[in-house]
C-alpha cells in the first residue's frame, strides 16, 4: 500500500480517439464483408488505432520514465496484464471446447455412433472419422490428405520452445544487468518469431494448395483454421511487442530490477508458446 | 443518475502528490464535452456510465412496450412479426449489454474507489476507454435497425443456424458491434479486480470488505472469464456468415447445438454477473437501515463465490429439450438445483439481518426489500425451472419470460434503483425528493408484478415465448401484462424526474448520509469531492 | 406483499381443482403417464416452494412489522451463528435431495424410446410441420389452416384460433409411438403440452422422444423455439384415435397415397392443375410470397411478374424442386409430389397476370426428380 503517491493522470485523448478508431474500423469490417465494399474504411481504423496505441504507450513509457510510478502501480500493471492473459486463455478455451465437442460427440453422431446416433439416418453414406476427410453434406468438398505431424509442426514447436528460451535467457541478463547479452537473446527470439510466421504461411499456403484444408472444406478446415489462425495473429502481435521492447533496450529503457513492460511481454510470449503446445498436440498430433 | 457537477479545483485540487514538471496540477482541466470525453476521474466515468444506461434503459424499455402493445390482445394490428422479431431481440440486447452491466460498472466505478479508500480506479486511462466503446459499439448496433433486411432478428440467444444461414445481412454488423462491447467489458472487469485487489486502504483486509466491493470482485472474474468465449462463439458465427465455414452446420461435421453449448457457457456466468452486484447493493443498504450488521457475512462472500463457481457448470440447463444425452441431462439438473442452497443462505442471512434491528423504510431500503421478496420468488421458478422433466413444459414459454424478468427487474433493475436512491446524496450532495421516490417506488412494484406475474399463467397454459400472435386462450393474461408493462415503463420518467431535482437542489446531506451507514463512503463530504483519499485513510475495523 | 403471496396461493388450489383438459392458468395433466408424473412433479415442487415462501416471507414480515424504528426498536448487534448457518445450508440440500430422485426416475423413463410400436418422423419446416410414418410410406405436411384475414382483423376470430391445421397429426392411443425429430431448416421444437412432449428439431441430427397416449382426443400445440418470420404461425394438432380406427385411417391413407402416385401416368388438363396448384401454394408458398404472389422483398422475392419466372420454366420448375441454397427458399423435393409440384408450378406461372399460358405435366416433374 503506498502513501498518497499513486499516479493519476490527468486527462487523455487517446482512449476516446481508439473507441472511435475501432468502431469506424468494425464498420469498415462489415461494410467490406457485407456489401464488398472497399477496405478503406477498415484502413483508416485501423492505422487510428495503431496511431493511439503509438501515442498511449508513448505516454506510458514517459511516465514511467519520468518517475511518476511507484510499486503500487506496478502492482496494478501486474494484475491488469495478467488478468488480460486470463481472458485470452478463456478465448482459446473457446475454440478448443468446440474442437473436443465436435471430435467427441458431433461427428461421431452423425456417423451412428454414440447416444445419438440415430442422427445417421440423415446421413446414410457418412463414415465418422478425424480427421474428417468426407463431410456429411454432399455440397462440401472435405480435405485431399493432412499434414504430418512431424514436418513443419514440429519444426514450429522446436522454434516456439527455444524462442520461450532465449526470452528467458535475455530476461535473466536483463537482471543480471548485462544489457548487451539480453539485447542479443532478445533480437534471437525476434528472429525466431519472424522464423514461425513464415513457416505458418507457408504451411498455409500447403493446405490451400496441395491439401485441399480450406475454410470451406467442412468442420476439419475450419477448426484448424481458426485455431492456428488466431494463435498466428498473436504470434505476429507478441512479435511485434518483443520488437518494440527490443528497441526500447537499446535505448538504454529498463532497470536491473523494475522492468516490467518486458516482463509484460515475455509472459504474453510464454502464453502464446502453451497456446501452441496445446495446439501441437490436439490439432496436429492427436 | 446524474450526478451534481464535482466542483473544479484547477490549482488547490492537484491530481498527484507526485512532483516533477509533469504533475497535471498545473493544466486547467478540459471544460464542456471535452472534459467528459478525456476524463480519467472514476466518478466522472461512474457518472457516464449511468447516465448511459439510463439512456439505454429508455430505449431497451420502448422496445419492450412496442412487444406489449401488439400483445395487447389477439392478432396483429401494431407491427408485422419480422419487426416483432427485432423487437424482442434489440430489447434483450440492449437491456442485458447497455443497461443492466454498465449500470453495475458506472456503480462499481463510482463506489468501489470510495469503498476501499482508493484515490481512483487502479488504470484510469483505461477506464475512459472501456466507456467509450459502449457508446461506438450499440450506436452500431442500433443501427443494424435502419439497416436493409433489417436488424437482427433472431433473439438475443441468437441461436444458430437461424442467426447464421437464415440472418439478415446486418447480422455481422451486429457482431462487431457485440465485440466491441465484449471488449470494453473484459477491460472494465480487469479495472475493477485491479483497483479491489491492489487499491485498498492500507489496513483493510479482503474479508473487511463491503460487500458490493466482494461482490463486484466475483463479478470481474466472471466478466473476463466468460466474454472471451462469447467473443469466440460470435466469430465461428461471422465465419460460418461471410467465410464459408460450417461450425454450426452438420453437413460439413458441425453441430448447431455446438453454438448453445458455447453461447450457454458464456450465458450462465452472465446471468449471475448481472444479479451478483445487486446482492452486494442490497447486502450493504439492508444493514444500513435495519441498523445492525449484516448477518453472517463470512457466509456471504463464501455463497457467492459457489454461486460463481457453480454457474461454470450449469449452462446446460437451458438446453434441457435440445437432445441432450441422459447422463448430461442429469448431471446439470444436479448441479442447477445445487445452486439454490447458496442463493437460499443469501435470503436467510438478509432475513436474519432483519430479526430484531431497528428498521426505516426509507426508498433504498423499500427497492432492497422489494428485491428480496421478489427476486425470492424469481429463485422459486428457477428451481422449478431446474427440475428436468418438467422443464419439458416450462422450457421456452412464458413461464420462464416470467422467471427471467423477476430476477432481473425486481432483481437487478431494483437493486439499481436502491443504489441510485441510496448513494445520490454521496453524489450531489441533496437527498432525493422522498415523496417522488416513493410513489416510484409502490408504481414499480405495482407495475412489474401485473406485468410479470400474470407470465407465470400464460407460460403454464402453453403460451410459448417470442411470438406475435396468440391463441384466444391466452388473451387476459397478455391483457394484464400489457397493461402492467406500460404503467412500469411511464412509472420510469419519476426516477428521471428525482435524479434531476436531486442533482439541481433538495435538503442537503452530511457526509454521512444515512443514520446506519459506515462504509469509508459516508467519511467523504457530500457531494464527494473530484478526488478523494489521495492520501489513503486510516482503515479502521468496526468494532462488533 | 402478502395479500400477493395469499392471491398466488389461493388461485392455485382453485388450478389444481380443475378439470384435466382445461387450457387454464395451470400446466394440464395431459393425456400420458410421463405427462401425470410431471405434472405431479410440477405440483411437488411448487407446493415445497409455497411452504418455503410461507416461512421465509412470514419471518420477514414479522421482523419489518415487529422490529419499526419508528416503534422505537432497539438494533441488536449480533451477526454470526454457525449453528443456524449450517442448519439452513442442509435442510435445503436434503430438500433438494428428495426432489431429485423422483425427478430422475421419470426422466429416465422420458428417455426409454425402445421398443416402439410405431416410428413418425417429424419433421420441421420453415413454417410447417411434415409428418412421416416410417415403413407405412404414408407421409404429409401440416400447415396453419387459420386464414390470414382473421389475423390482420378482417374477419373474426375461430375457435381455435392459431391452433388449427390443414393435416393433424393421427396416433392410435394405447400404442407407444417413437418420434424421430429433425429439420430442414433452422431449430424448431415440437412441444403439444396435453402430450408433455417438447423436443427441438435440429437440422442435421435427429432427437428421439415417444409418447403413449391413454385418451382419444384432439391436442393441440405449437413450435415453441423462435424459427424466423412466422414462428408464431406454426402450430401442431394430434388427432389421437382408438386403435381400429387408427388402422382403418391408415389404410385410407395409403390408398389415397397410391391413387396420387398414378396421377403421374395421366395428362392433366390446365384447369385442374390451376386449382391444385391454388391449393398448394395457399397452404405451403403463401406464407413466404404472400397469397397474391406480391412476396415481402428482400428476403421474399415477388413471383407476380417476376420476369425471370416468366421467362424460364426450366429455371422455374427446378427452383421448386431444389430450393435455393443460402436462401429461405427450400428443397421441395421430398415434401411434395410430382403432381403437387407439377400443379404449383403451373398455377404460379399462370395466376395474378404472369399469363404464361403453359403448363408442366406431373410425369416431366417425376423424371425431373429421378435424375
Amino acid at each position: 500500500m503506498s502513501g498518497g503517491t499513486y499516479y493519476v493522470p490527468a486527462t487523455s485523448r487517446w482512449p476516446v480517439l481508439g473507441s472511435v478508431a475501432l468502431g469506424i474500423m468494425m464498420f469498415g469490417i462489415g461494410m467490406q464483408l457485407v456489401y464488398d465494399a472497399s477496405s478503406v474504411i477498415m484502413l483508416v481504423g485501423l492505422v487510428g488505432i495503431l496511431s493511439v496505441m503509438g501515442f498511449w504507450f508513448r505516454d506510458v513509457v514517459r511516465e514511467s520514465r519520468g518517475g511518476l510510478y511507484d510499486t503500487q502501480m506496478d502492482r496494478s500493471f501486474r494484475w491488469g496484464m495478467g488478468w488480460f492473459i486470463f481472458s485470452e486463455v478463456m478465448f482459446f478455451a473457446a475454440f478448443f471446447g468446440a474442437l473436443f465437442y465436435i471430435r467427441t460427440f458431433a461427428v461421431p453422431w452423425l456417423g451412428g455412433e454414440g447416444e445419438k446416433g440415430v442422427s445417421a439416418l440423415l446421413w446414410p453414406d457418412f463414415v465418422p472419422q478425424w480427421p474428417l476427410m468426407n463431410p456429411p453434406g454432399d455440397a462440401v468438398v472435405g480435405p485431399r490428405g493432412t499434414f504430418s505431424p512431424w514436418q513443419l509442426p514440429l519444426v514450429n514447436t522446436l522454434i516456439l520452445v527455444t524462442s520461450s528460451i532465449t526470452l528467458t535467457v535475455a530476461h535473466e541478463a536483463l537482471k543480471e544487468g548485462h544489457r548487451k547479452v539480453c539485447r542479443n537473446w532478445l533480437t534471437g527470439t525476434v528472429l525466431l518469431g519472424l522464423c514461425f510466421i513464415l513457416i505458418q504461411g507457408l504451411e498455409y499456403y500447403e493446405a490451400y494448395a496441395h491439401y485441399g484444408i480450406t475454410l470451406e472444406a467442412g468442420i476439419f478446415g475450419a477448426t484448424f483454421f481458426i485455431l492456428t489462425g488466431f494463435h498466428g495473429v498473436h504470434v505476429i502481435v507478441g512479435t511485434i511487442i518483443l520488437a518494440v521492447i527490443l528497441v526500447r533496450v537499446h535505448q538504454g529503457h529498463f532497470a536491473k530490477e523494475n522492468h516490467f513492460a518486458f516482463e509484460a511481454a515475455s509472459w504474453y510470449w510464454h502464453f502464446v508458446d502453451v497456446v501452441w503446445i496445446g495446439l501441437f498436440i490436439f490439432v496436429y498430433v492427436i | 443518475m446524474a450526478p451534481k457537477l464535482p466542483p473544479t479545483h484547477p490549482l488547490e485540487h492537484s491530481v498527484t502528490t507526485v512532483a516533477g514538471s509533469q504533475a497535471p496540477a498545473h493544466h486547467a482541466p478540459p471544460r464542456g464535452i471535452l472534459r467528459w470525453l478525456l476524463t480519467t476521474n472514476h466518478k466522472e466515468i461512474g457518472s457516464l456510465y449511468l447516465i448511459f444506461s439510463l439512456i439505454m434503459f429508455f430505449i431497451g424499455g420502448i422496445f419492450a412496450l412496442v412487444i406489449r402493445a401488439e400483445l395487447f390482445q389477439p392478432g396483429l394490428q401494431l407491427v408485422n412479426p419480422e419487426f416483432f422479431n427485432q423487437m424482442t431481440t434489440m430489447h434483450g440486447l440492449i437491456m442485458v449489454f447497455a443497461a443492466v452491466m454498465p449500470a453495475f460498472t458506472g456503480l462499481a466505478n463510482w463506489m468501489i474507489p470510495l469503498q476501499i479508500g482508493a484515490p481512483d480506479m487502479a488504470l484510469p486511462r483505461l477506464n475512459n476507454f472501456s466507456f467509450w466503446l459502449l457508446p461506438v459499439a450499440f450506436t452500431l448496433l442500433l443501427s443494424t435497425l435502419f439497416m436493409p433486411g433489417g436488424g437482427p432478428n433472431f433473439g438475443w440467444t441468437f441461436y444458430a443456424p437461424l442467426s447464421t444461414t437464415y440472418a439478415p445481412p446486418s447480422t455481422t454488423f451486429f457482431i462487431l458491434a457485440l465485440h466491441i462491447a465484449g471488449i470494453s467489458s473484459i477491460l472494465g472487469a480487469i479495472n475493477i479486480i485491479a483497483t479491489i485487489l491492489n487499491m485498498r486502504a492500507p489496513g483493510m483486509r479482503m474479508m473487511d470488505m463491503p460487500l458490493f466491493v466482494w461482490t463486484w470482485l466475483i463479478t470481474a472474474f466472471l466478466l473476463i472469464a466468460v466474454m472471451p468465449v462469447l467473443a469466440g462463439v460470435i466469430t465461428m458465427m461471422l465465419m460460418d456468415i461471410n467465410f464459408g465455414t460450417s461450425f454450426f452446420s452438420a453437413a460439413g461435421g458441425g453441430d448447431p447445438v455446438l453454438f448453445q453449448h458455447l453461447f450457454w457457457f458464456f450465458g450462465h456466468p452472465e446471468v449471475y454477473i448481472m444479479i451478483l452486484p445487486a446482492f452486494g447493493i442490497v447486502s450493504v443498504i439492508i444493514p444500513t437501515f435495519a441498523r445492525k450488521p449484516l448477518f453472517g457475512y463470512p457466509s456471504m462472500v463464501y455463497a457467492t463465490a459457489s454461486i460463481a463457481l457453480l454457474s461454470f457448470m450449469v449452462w446446460a440447463h437451458h438446453m434441457f429439450v435440445v437432445g441432450l444425452p441422459l447422463a448430461a441431462e442429469l448431471f446439470f439438473m444436479y448441479s442447477t438445483m445445487l445452486i439454490a442452497v447458496p442463493t437460499g443462505v443469501k435470503i436467510f442471512n438478509w432475513i436474519t439481518t432483519l430479526f430484531r434491528g431497528s428498521i426505516s423504510f426509507e426508498s433504498p431500503m423499500l427497492f432492497s426489500l422489494a428485491f428480496v421478496v421478489l427476486f425470492t420468488i424469481g429463485g422459486f421458478s428457477g428451481l422449478m425451472l431446474a427440475i428436468s422433466p418438467a422443464d419439458f413444459q416450462y422450457h421456452d414459454t412464458y413461464f420462464v419470460v416470467a422467471h427471467f424478468h423477476y430476477v432481473l427487474v425486481p432483481g437487478a433493475v431494483f437493486a439499481i434503483m436502491a443504489a441510485a436512491y441510496y448513494w445520490l446524496p454521496k453524489w450531489t450532495g441533496h437527498y432525493p425528493n422522498e415523496r417522488l421516490a416513493q410513489w416510484h417506488f409502490w408504481l414499480s412494484v405495482i407495475g412489474v408484478n401485473l406485468t410479470f406475474f400474470p407470465m407465470h399463467f400464460a407460460g403454464l397454459a402453453g403460451m410459448p415465448r417470442r411470438i406475435p400472435d396468440y391463441a384466444l386462450q391466452f388473451a387476459d393474461f397478455n391483457m394484464l401484462s400489457s397493461i402492467g408493462a406500460f404503467l412500469f415503463g411511464f412509472s420510469q420518467l419519476l426516477f428521471v424526474l428525482v435524479v434531476v431535482l436531486c442533482v439541481r437542489g433538495g435538503k442537503k446531506a452530511p457526509a454521512q448520509a444515512w443514520e446506519g451507514a459506515w462504509d469509508l463512503e459516508w467519511t467523504v463530504p457530500s457531494p464527494a469531492p473530484l478526488h478523494t483519499f489521495e492520501t489513503p485513510p486510516d482503515f479502521k475495523r468496526p468494532t462488533l | 406483499m402478502r395479500s400477493l403471496w395469499r392471491w398466488i396461493v389461493s388461485s392455485n388450489v382453485f388450478l389444481s381443482t380443475t378439470p384435466v383438459h382445461a387450457n387454464g392458468w395451470n400446466m394440464p395433466r395431459g393425456v400420458t403417464d410421463v405427462s401425470g408424473e410431471i405434472y405431479g412433479l410440477h405440483m411437488t415442487i411448487f407446493w415445497i416452494c409455497v411452504v418455503i415462501g410461507a416461512v421465509v416471507f412470514g419471518a420477514m414480515f414479522y421482523s419489518l412489522f415487529r422490529y419499526r424504528h419508528s416503534k422505537g426498536a432497539k438494533a441488536a448487534n449480533f451477526h454470526e451463528h454457525t449453528t443456524v448457518e449450517i442448519f439452513w445450508t442442509t435442510i435445503p440440500l436434503l430438500i433438494l435431495v428428495g426432489i431429485a430422485v423422483p425427478a430422475t426416475a421419470t426422466l429416465t423413463k422420458m428417455y426409454d424410446t425402445s421398443e416402439a410400436d410405431l416410428d413418425v418422423m417429424i419433421i420441421g419446416q420453415q413454417w410447417r410441420w411434415r409428418y412421416e410414418y416410417l415403413g407405412e410410406e404414408v407421409a404429409f405436411t401440416s400447415n396453419m389452416s387459420t386464414p390470414r384475414a382473421q389475423i390482420s382483423g378482417e374477419e373474426g376470430f375461430g375457435e381455435h384460433y392459431l391452433q388449427e391445421v390443414d393435416e393433424p397429426l393421427v396416433l392410435p392411443i394405447n400404442r407407444k409411438i417413437r418420434f424421430l425429430m429433425t429439420s430442414d431448416d433452422v431449430i424448431h421444437s415440437w412441444w403439444v403440452p396435453e402430450l408433455a412432449v417438447k423436443q427441438d428439431t435440429i437440422p442435421g441430427f435427429i432427437n428421439e422422444n415417444w409418447v403413449n397416449i391413454n385418451e382419444p382426443g384432439v391436442y393441440r400445440g405449437q413450435c415453441a423455439e423462435l424459427c424466423g418470420i412466422d414462428h408464431g404461425f406454426m402450430p401442431i394438432v394430434v388427432h389421437a384415435m382408438e386403435e381400429a380406427e387408427f388402422d382403418e385411417w391408415m389404410l385410407e391413407r395409403k390408398e389415397a397415397m397410391e391413387q396420387e402416385a398414378l396421377g403421374v401416368d395421366r395428362e392433366w388438363e390446365m384447369q385442374e392443375l390451376m386449382a391444385r396448384g391454388e391449393t398448394v401454394f395457399e397452404s405451403i408458398c403463401a406464407s413466404c410470397h404472400q397469397s397474391e404472389g406480391q412476396g415481402a422483398p428482400p428476403a421474399f422475392p415477388a413471383l407476380a411478374g417476376n420476369e425471370r419466372l416468366i421467362e424460364d420454366l426450366e429455371w422455374h420448375a427446378q427452383t421448386v424442386i431444389d430450393g435455393v441454397s443460402g436462401t429461405a427458399m427450400p428443397s421441395f423435393r421430398n415434401t411434395l409430389n410430382p403432381v403437387e409440384l407439377a400443379s404449383v408450378v403451373t398455377y404460379t406461372r399462370n395466376a395474378w397476370g404472369n399469363d404464361t399460358g403453359d403448363s408442366v405435366q406431373p410425369g416431366d416433374i417425376a423424371k425431373r426428380i429421378a435424375e
